[in-house]
């Protein structure tokens, strides 16, 4: 039997039946797209968060972390070697925040193969002046380029360029939080007193908006020299060396390895992030548990279908049996409708999903705290729509199975005697 | 004979159970051969039809034997029974049967699909020279429910020729046709007997037609009374 026979008579009978045939294929195209449409707006929803954190911090972040000495006088001296010791209220002594020899150690990491750029910090705690009151506040002094190049410094600069911070002494970006609550325009000057009492003025030639309140409250940036003169100290003294790697996965294992080999603190962003991975791994799991729901329930809707055309023409099943038509002919007959209707109700919701998503993406997304996005982000890739169209056959399949097995099992003599 | 026999029935004997058994065939034993016209009649309910259906393979819940061609048909799956009705046994029914979703040529057509030996050309252009022997080349093209009784009974009949079976059973055949029809529809079983050597089992309540075949097997009470 061929399978143009097949699927002539299968397109008869659909023909005859073209309207549930064809809620048959909308139920499927309608959850193929909004299955697509879906995952892709939640994926694109996620990426965007993450990246609000992700790509601003630092795959490894290596510091000189203020903790008491892991190792006691004690515990060095040969008399109580077989001793347990228990000391209380340990304190840090008064270790510096700089790291030593940080010049090298930069220089050392440019030429780490893994390494896809590294930008120096300084930060030092500062106060806003405001009138009578003190603000709180942290300079980060930076490499505006170096910020721009790895950390996206720019897509959260408002009102000036972060390039004149090296341009103009004596300049600071103003976080917009900190910004509103003393009035500062571009081109004002803002005071602020060092912890050692000192105090600078600072012309601000811009603002700082991460979409996250708290930091724009407190973060401003300068240049890393205007910074270090507000600490005091000269041009060697770096605090923080921010690294970004080439694969952000290896980042664990290599802050291990320069921990022990530059002897100082090293942070990777899965451990300064994690809740940020939860967070979008649930939200993915939420969005494909809907999304997955829709395609069963379509399928639910052929198998309805098809059980009531099976009943509908129990005649039809019951002359090409009597004609030499075996089972598996009849079965042939009914997967192919139920498979049709799959793949074309699949592939026009792959096309609408896509145009769905298109017009996500341009639906305007005003957030006053993210500044670089203007539209709905959405995700376009390829495996939400694999997903759903290998699904969509496979639901379709399944709900033609049951009832193309029912058909294949049609006594033609009881249809018959029965007229 | 031997090789000449088409179709042997040895004491084939069903009775059906709701609620009570009812034997509705008992032991009934023939043979027909190659070129052979036969009808059989009975009065309704001395269970023609069910013997048809046994005959036609499609029933396979019986005992005694039945062998189609030299071949057994006890034992054979579904798929191989199906094969052997589209090959050897054209079927036409006691209440005409046709596909509503086709044309009358597409229904004439179905059977040779799925034996696939002829092209799909060669099939149409059996098909359309069948049905212009029965006078309703000019309904062709039209769609199965647009056919009146009769016209439906003689596509049927048409539809059991395609494959060119060995043998052609049919259930009331001229039923619903008027005498010149089945006259017609006579004439053409006696030519597909005399000139192409198949085989007749038709089923008749018309004392006319039956005496006018070579062979009348009559069933009374599900017993084979006399031939
Ligand atoms: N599924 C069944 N269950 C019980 N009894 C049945 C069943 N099918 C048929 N019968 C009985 O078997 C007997 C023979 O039926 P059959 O259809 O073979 O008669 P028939 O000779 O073809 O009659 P007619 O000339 O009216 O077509 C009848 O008495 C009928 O009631
Ligand atoms: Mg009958």
């Amino acid at each position: 039997m061929k399978v143009k026979h097949i699927t002539e008579i299968s397109g008869a009978l659909m023909r005859a039946r073209w309207k549930q045939t064809l809620v048959a294929a909308v139920g499927v195209t309608f959850s193929i797209a909004f299955f697509i449409s879906l995952l892709g707006f939640m994926e694109g929803l996620n990426q965007l968060l993450d990246g609000i954190v992700l790509n601003r911090t630092p795959h490894v972040r290596l510091y000189n972390d203020i903790l008491p000495s892991k190792v006691q006088p004690i515990e060095l001296s040969e008399d109580f070697k077989d001793h347990y010791n228990f000391i209380q209220s340990v304190k840090p002594t008064n270790t510096r925040k700089e790291i030593y020899n940080a010049p090298q150690i930069i220089d050392k990491l440019s030429n780490d193969g893994r390494v896809l750029g590294v930008a120096p910090k300084v930060t030092a705690q500062v106060f806003y002046n405001l009138g009578n009151i003190d603000l709180n506040g942290i300079i980060n002094g930076i490499n505006p380029e170096k910020e721009a190049a790895y950390f996206s410094f720019n897509d959260y600069i408002l009102g000036g360029n972060s390039l004149d911070l090296n341009n103009v002494s004596n300049s600071i970006i103003l976080g917009q939080g900190a910004a509103n609550t003393m009035r500062a325009k571009v081109g004002d000057i803002v005071t602020v007193t060092s912890t050692e009492g000192e105090q600078f003025s600072l012309k601000v030639i811009g603002f700082f908006q991460s979409g996250i309140s708290e930091i724009d409250k407190v973060q401003s940036f300068a240049s890393l020299s205007t910074t270090q003169k507000i600490l005091g100290e000269n041009n060697n003294y770096i605090s923080d060396i921010q690294v970004k790697l080439k694969d952000l996965n290896q980042a664990p294992a290599i802050a291990r390895e320069y921990e022990h080999f530059f002897k100082i603190d090293a942070e990777d962003i899965q451990t300064a992030n994690a809740q940020f991975e939860t967070g979008s791994g649930v939200r993915s799991i939420i969005s494909y548990a809907v999304g997955v729901t829709l395609l069963i329930v379509s399928g639910f809707g052929i198998y309805n279908i098809l059980n009531m055309l099976i009943y509908e023409k129990m005649d039809t099943i019951a002359i090409l049996k009597a004609t030499g038509f075996a089972g598996i002919d009849v079965k042939k007959i009914f997967i192919s409708i139920s498979l049709s209707i799959g793949i074309v109700g699949g592939f026009v919701g792959v096309l609408f999903g896509f145009l769905l998503s298109i017009t996500i993406d341009a639906i305007p997304f005003d957030s006053p705290t993210m500044p670089a996005v203007t539209t709905y982000p959405i995700d376009y890739g390829i495996q939400y729509y694999s997903i759903a169209a290998i699904f969509a056959l496979v639901t379709t399949f399944l709900a033609g199975w049951f009832p193309a097995k029912k058909a294949s099992k049609v006594d033609p003599v009881i249809i018959i005697r029965g007229k | 004979m031997g090789k000449n026999i088409i179709l042997e029935a040895k004491s084939i004997s069903k009775s059906f159970l709701n609620p009570v058994k009812v034997d509705v065939l008992k032991e009934v034993s023939f043979s027909l051969s190659r070129g052979e016209y036969a009808s059989i009649i009975g009065k309704s309910g001395s269970g023609k039809s069910t013997l048809l259906y046994i005959l036609s393979t499609m029933d396979t819940d019986f005992t005694g034997e039945l062998l189609i061609d030299g071949i057994r048909v006890r034992g054979k799956s579904e798929k191989e029974l199906a094969s052997l009705r589209n090959e050897k046994i054209g079927f036409v029914f006691q209440f005409h049967y046709l596909l509503n979703e086709f044309t009358a040529l597409k229904n004439v057509m179905l059977p040779g699909f799925k034996l696939d030996k002829l092209s799909e050309e060669e099939l149409e252009h059996n098909a359309y020279g069948f049905l212009k022997d029965l006078g309703i080349e000019k309904l062709a093209h039209k769609m199965a429910y647009q056919l009146s009784g009769g016209e439906k009974q003689r596509v049927a009949i048409a539809r059991a020729m395609i494959n060119d079976p060995l043998i052609i059973m049919c259930d009331e055949p001229t039923g619903n046709l008027d005498s010149k029809n089945a006259d017609i529809v006579f004439n053409i079983f006696k030519e597909l007997t005399e000139a192409y050597n198949k085989t007749l089992l038709v089923v008749t309540h018309d004392m006319d037609f039956a005496h006018k075949t070579s062979r009348i097997i009559e069933l009374g009470d599900g017993r084979l009374l006399k031939e």
